[in-house]
């Protein structure tokens, strides 16, 4: 139990995709202008990163390493298909996010409502595609990989959230006039990154 | 000629890909630690991104518009398998430096939205050469971004010291915050700045 605990809290927190490791940069600063919407794609990306790393967890186990397809029949052993990974990943995570988004439509509109547009632009999001290559780097089990995409959804989230937040109050700033908007938001995402640095080292 | 000159020099600076439109800044971020990371990566990016503008613009018209996202994406997932195929078999060493951020070329911004923006609506030829152009206009900043960031974090450039380490008895002291994430927001932050200096109607109104 511990363990996963600690996998989370270091995938929310000491690892964060955004801050320290850039993923899913180019909508973490285009959605990030107003709250709302940033906390829209915030859940919605956490949705989907919990769906899809244990999936594609089960697809690279029982398709694609060497081997895996043994289940299916013995003579199969010998199949290596991991260097289709990129493509069935991203596939799985294509088709995943249309489930979510019908499932969502059907059985809670309200939910649906809110998240929007933001559905089928995840498809794209690196951060979704990052974790599920993550999780194939560093050899997770399927409950790590479920623990570890659930937490760096959560991670996610929460940085856009929090620079949202930062934003919103920028209005009433007077910046230099080529700081304006994106110059600004990086630096501001740097200092935030700076911050999120004092969470290295924590352990359970 | 000139409709060609400028899809290929205006994504350097006046439409950058990184700096004006927002796209493609994971990896920009993720791999300028190193002049020889950066450089391999922007290749691979310059490749990926040419070949899929050309071959979505080749098909722009036999791909059905409601499953044009999927259709973009095997594409490009069959390009970037090769080049991760490509650079395991020849780079064995610098293809585990990047990583996973050579499969993250596929949801790379910059090659969706070109494709999307640009290889939908143009013929191959030109679409190539806006491939090229976008493609160079984000090497242009990983180059830039990663010889601030080795030299002044490590005080090298390609892995060749250039600047004597105080802890080898030299004199410099080399700054750790350009080799962690924070050092390259505020580069690429100060970037923006510096061009948006330059050319103002650049600067965003809001």
């Amino acid at each position: 139990m511990e363990h996963y605990l600690n996998l989370a809290v270091t995938s929310i927190f000491v690892e964060n995709m955004a801050l320290a490791f850039f993923l899913g940069m180019c909508s973490f600063i285009a959605v990030s202008k107003r709250v709302s919407t940033a906390l829209g794609l915030g859940l919605a990306v956490i949705f989907v990163l919990s769906v899809t790393v244990p999936m594609n967890y089960l697809v690279l186990n029982y398709a694609l390493k060497p081997g895996a397809l043994a289940w299916v029949h013995p003579s199969l052993a010998s199949y290596d298909l991991s260097f289709l990974g990129f493509l069935t990943f991203i596939g799985t995570i294509a088709a995943m996010t249309q489930v979510v988004e019908m499932t969502l439509d059907r059985f809670m509109p309200k939910l649906y409502a809110a998240l929007g547009i933001f559905l089928p632009l995840i498809a794209v999001n690196c951060a979704i595609l990052g974790a599920s290559l993550w999780m194939m780097e560093r050899n997770y089990d399927l409950a790590e990989s479920a623990v570890f995409g659930f937490g760096s959804g959560v991670g996610w989230a929460l940085a856009i959230v929090a620079l949202a937040g930062i934003r919103e109050r920028l209005r009433y700033s007077n910046p230099p006039e080529g700081l304006r908007g994106l110059g600004l938001t990086f630096i501001l995402v740097g200092l935030m990154a700076i911050g999120f640095m004092a969470f290295a080292g924590v352990q359970l | 000629m000139s409709k060609t000159r400028d899809a290929l020099m205006d994504p350097l600076f006046n439409t950058n890909p990184i700096a004006l439109q927002v796209l493609g800044i994971c990896s920009a971020l993720a791999i300028t630690t190193k002049m020889s990371t950066a450089l391999v990566m922007s290749g691979a990016v310059v490749f990926v991104l040419l070949f899929s503008n050309l071959f979505i613009s080749m098909l722009r018209n036999q791909i059905p518009t409601s499953i044009r996202i999927i259709v973009q994406l095997t594409i490009i997932a069959s390009l970037v398998i090769v080049v991760d195929q490509v650079l395991k078999a020849y780079a064995f060493g610098l293809s585990k430096q990047l990583s996973v951020f050579v499969g993250l070329i596929i949801t790379n911004c910059i090659i969706m939205g070109r494709a999307e923006a640009y290889a939908m609506q143009n013929p191959p030829g030109i679409s190539m050469i806006d491939g090229l152009g976008n493609g160079l206009g984000y090497a242009v900043i990983l180059a830039a971004t990663a010889v601030l960031r080795e030299l002044f974090g490590s005080g090298s450039l390609f892995g060749v010291q250039l600047l004597s380490l105080a802890s080898e008895g030299g004199w410099y002291t080399p700054n750790g915050l350009m080799l962690l994430s924070p050092g390259a927001f505020f580069i690429i932050g100060f970037f923006i700045w510096a061009l948006r200096t330059w050319k103002p109607e650049q600067v965003e109104q809001d």
